[in-house]
C-alpha cells in the first residue's frame, strides 16, 4: 500500500579513500517521517547531502517517486533543505528570506504574500516580516529556516539536525512543533539526528545508522524493544547489555542463572548478548527472584530511583519507583517478554557491519 | 577599579602621542599653510586655486585615471577572490601568499620594473618587434600610468574580497541552490551582495591611493602627466610653494571625504536590500 518516495540504492561515498558509507539501501515512504539517527561522523549529513544533490555519490542511485535524480542539480529537485545551522540570508528581511525560493520560480506578487503569510502562521512568528535575521534569537531563526523551504511546497523536506543548536526547553517546544506542521503539510520529512530520545519522540521510522551501515531500521517502539544488536540497545536509551547463553528456546542463562524468555531459534547452548532495559529490572526481596545481589548506588531522578545492583559480577543498572537504600540484599527478576536476546557479533568488523540478514 | 580603567587608559599613550604627533599636528599644519599668503595672513586663494584649468584638468585627469584603476582592480580581483575561495582548503594560505608577496617589495622598485617593461627599447617594445608587430612605448601614456597603478594597488583589492568571500557560508550557499537558484542566480543574488563590504573596502584602499599618486606618474608618466598628486609634490619640493600645495590637498582631502561618506552610505543601503 505504502508507496516509495526517496530510494537509496547501493550508495558509497568516500573521501579522501575513506569510506563513509559503504553500499547503502533505503526506502522511505511517502508521507512518512524518517530519522537517521547515528553518532557524530557516521555519514547521515553525508547521507542528507547525497539526497539534496549537494554531493554525489561515488556509486548507486538516488530515487525520487521511482524516478532516477542521481545527475539531477540540486536546484532542480522537487525537495528543500533545513540546514543545521539555518544558513539565512543575512542580506535580506524575513519577508525576503521565505521569498527566495518563490521569486526565482516567477511566482506572483499575491501568491508569494499569501504564502510568506500563511509560512509565518505555520512557524508562529507573524508579524515578524520585516524583521532582520540577525534580529532573531536562534529557535527563531531555525523556523524562519523551515518556512523559507516549506513555502516552496517540497515533496521532501530534508532536515539536518535542526534543533541541534536549541536549549532543551526549546528544543522540546519545537519536537512538538515539527510534528504539528508535518501533519498540517501531509509531506515527507527526512530527519537527522544523533539524540536518540528526539528521533524515539519525533519518527515514524528510524533508521539506525553507524560507521556508514545501517544497523537496524524500524519503528520506535522496535528500536527501542527489540534491539536487533548491542550497538542499537547501547545507543537507544540506557541498557544492561551483557553476555549470555542461548539454552534452549525460551531459555537463557545468565550469570549462571537461568531466566524465561520469549525468543527462539537461537540454537542449543550458544553464546549470545542480552539486553535487558533498566525499568524491566524488577527487585525483589533476597531470594524471592532469580539473581541476588546488592544494591551498591542510589541516585533519586525525579520520576524515578536509579540504583545500581552488584549481583552475577556484573552492575545492573535499575530504573524503579521502589526503593531500595544502599547496601540492602535484593534480588533480580525480570519478566521473559523483557529479555531481548541478540546474536553476538564474531568480531568486531561484524559489530560496526551490524546484522547480516 | 578607577585606578585600573586609568592604567588601561595609559596603554593608548603611546599612540596617542604617535596621532597627535604624527597626524593631528600635520594636519592642523597643512590646514594653517592652505589658509595663509606668505605673509601670513588669512587667504582662501590657495585653496580657491583649484579652479584654474592646469589644476582642474589635473584634478580631472586624476579621477579618470583613478576610477579607470579601481575599476579594473574591481573586475581582476572579484574573480582571482572567488578562485582563491573555491581552491583547496590547504593550498589556500600558499596561493594568497603568492599574491601578496610583490607587496614585499619596494614600491619604487616595482614601478621602476614597469618602466623597463613599458619603455623605447624595453621588454614590450623587443617582443613586438621580434613578432613583427608594431612596436609601442606606452611610457608617457595614461596607459601606462593606469597599469602601473592597477599593478601596485591590486592586492589591496584581492584581500577584502577575499576576506569576505572566504566567510560566507557554504551551506549559504547550498540553501540557495536548494531554493532553486542556479549558479548565476546564486552568484548576484546571494555571493554579490554579501560581498559588499569587501568591495567597497576594496574601492577605498584602491581608490584613495591612486587618486594622490605621484609617484606611479611621475616614473611611468615620463613627467610629462600632471596628476594632481604631482602638482601638490611640485609646490611642496621645486616650487616651494607650502601654502598652494598645502591648500590643493585640502581640497583633495575633501574629494576623498566626500567619496567615502557616499561609499558607505551606499553600502549600508546595499546590506538592506534585495537585488
Ligand atoms: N567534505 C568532506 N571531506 C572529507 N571528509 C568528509 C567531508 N564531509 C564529511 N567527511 C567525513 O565523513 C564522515 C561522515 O561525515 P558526516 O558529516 O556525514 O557525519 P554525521 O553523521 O553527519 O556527523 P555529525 O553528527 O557530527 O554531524 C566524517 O568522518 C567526516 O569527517
Ligand atoms: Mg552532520
Amino acid at each position: 500500500m505504502k508507496t516509495s518516495m526517496v530510494e537509496l540504492q547501493h550508495i558509497t561515498k568516500s573521501y579522501d579513500g575513506q569510506m563513509i558509507l559503504d553500499d547503502l539501501n533505503l526506502d522511505i515512504f511517502e508521507n512518512s517521517f524518517v530519522t537517521l539517527l547515528g553518532p557524530s561522523g557516521c555519514g547521515k549529513t553525508t547521507t542528507l547531502r547525497i539526497i539534496g544533490g549537494f554531493e554525489a555519490p561515488d556509486k548507486g542511485k538516488v530515487l525520487i517517486e521511482g524516478r532516477d535524480i542521481t545527475s539531477v542539480p540540486a536546484y532542480k529537485r522537487p525537495l528543500n533543505t533545513v540546514f543545521q545551522k539555518y544558513a539565512l540570508f543575512t542580506h535580506m528581511n524575513i519577508e525576503e528570506n521565505i521569498a527566495f525560493g518563490l521569486k526565482i520560480k516567477n511566482k506572483s506578487r499575491q501568491y508569494i504574500k499569501d504564502k510568506i503569510a500563511y509560512a509565518l502562521k505555520l512557524v508562529n512568528l507573524e508579524g515578524y516580516e520585516k524583521r532582520m535575521p540577525d534580529s532573531l534569537s536562534g529557535g527563531q531563526q531555525q523556523r524562519i529556516a523551515i518556512a523559507r523551504a516549506i513555502v516552496n511546497e517540497p515533496k521532501v523536506l530534508l532536515l539536518d539536525e535542526p534543533l541541534g543548536a536549541l536549549d532543551l526547553k526549546l528544543r522540546q517546544d519545537m519536537q512538538y512543533e515539527l510534528i504539528r506542521m508535518k501533519k498540517e503539510l501531509g509531506i515527507t520529512f527526512v530527519y537527522v539526528t544523533h539524540d536518540q530520545e528526539e528521533a524515539l519522540t519525533m519518527s515514524d521510522h528510524i533508521v539506525v545508522m553507524n560507521q556508514g551501515y545501517i544497523q537496524q531500521q524500524g519503528s520506535p517502539e522496535t528500536i527501542y524493544n527489540e534491539p536487533e544488536n548491542a550497538f542499537v540497545a547501547d545507543f537507544i536509551g540506557d541498557s544492561n547489555i551483557m553476555g549470555a547463553t542461548f539454552i534452549q528456546d525460551e531459555l537463557v542463562e545468565i550469570f549462571g542463572k537461568r531466566f524465561a524468555c520469549v525468543d527462539k531459534g537461537f540454537g542449543v547452548n550458544k553464546p549470545v548478548d542480552v539486553v535487558i532495559r533498566p525499568e524491566d529490572v524488577d527487585l525483589l526481596p533476597e531470594g524471592e527472584g532469580t539473581l541476588d545481589g546488592v544494591v551498591t548506588h542510589l541516585i533519586f531522578k525525579g520520576v524515578h530511583y536509579e540504583m545500581e545492583v552488584q549481583a552475577g559480577g556484573f552492575e545492573w543498572l535499575v530504573h524503579s519507583t521502589d526503593l531500595f537504600p544502599v547496601g540492602s540484599k535484593v534480588s533480580i527478576h525480570v519478566d521473559p517478554f523483557d529479555i531481548q536476546i541478540m546474536n553476538k557479533p564474531a568480531s568486531e568488523d561484524e559489530e560496526a557491519l551490524g546484522v547480516h540478514e | 577599579m578607577n585606578k585600573s580603567a586609568f592604567h588601561k587608559k595609559l596603554l593608548a599613550g603611546p599612540y596617542l602621542v604617535w596621532m597627535i604627533g604624527f597626524t593631528v599636528i600635520p594636519l592642523l599644519l597643512i590646514a594653517w599653510y592652505g589658509f595663509t599668503a606668505r605673509d601670513g595672513s588669512f587667504t582662501l586663494e590657495n585653496v580657491t586655486a583649484i579652479r584654474t584649468p592646469e589644476h582642474l584638468k589635473a584634478l580631472g585627469l586624476s579621477l579618470a585615471l583613478s576610477l579607470t584603476c579601481t575599476g579594473v582592480c574591481l573586475l581582476l580581483a572579484y574573480p582571482l577572490a572567488m578562485i582563491l575561495k573555491g581552491s583547496g582548503l590547504g593550498k589556500k594560505g600558499f596561493i594568497v601568499f603568492i599574491f601578496i608577496l610583490p607587496m614585499w617589495m619596494n614600491f619604487l622598485l616595482r614601478t621602476y620594473a614597469w618602466l623597463n617593461l613599458l619603455d623605447d627599447g624595453g621588454i614590450l617594445f623587443q617582443i613586438c618587434k621580434r613578432l613583427g608587430l608594431p612596436t609601442v612605448s606606452l611610457v608617457g601614456t595614461n596607459t601606462a600610468i593606469v597599469l602601473g597603478m592597477v599593478y601596485n594597488y591590486l592586492p589591496f583589492m584581492v584581500l577584502p574580497l577575499y576576506n569576505v568571500l572566504v566567510k560566507i557560508d557554504e551551506n549559504v550557499i547550498n540553501a540557495a541552490r536548494d531554493l532553486g537558484a542556479n549558479s548565476f542566480q546564486v552568484f548576484y543574488k546571494v555571493i554579490l551582495p554579501l560581498s559588499f563590504p569587501g568591495i567597497v573596502s576594496g574601492i577605498t584602499m584602491v581608490f584613495v591611493p591612486s587618486l594622490t599618486t605621484f609617484a606611479i606618474s611621475d616614473l611611468l608618466g615620463a613627467r610629462k602627466i600632471l596628476l594632481i598628486g604631482n602638482i601638490i609634490e611640485q609646490e611642496f619640493s621645486t616650487a616651494n610653494n607650502w601654502h598652494l600645495g598645502s591648500g590643493l590637498s585640502l581640497v583633495l582631502m575633501v574629494f576623498i571625504l566626500i567619496s567615502m561618506a557616499a561609499l558607505s552610505h551606499y553600502d549600508k543601503n546595499g546590506e538592506g536590500t534585495s537585488f
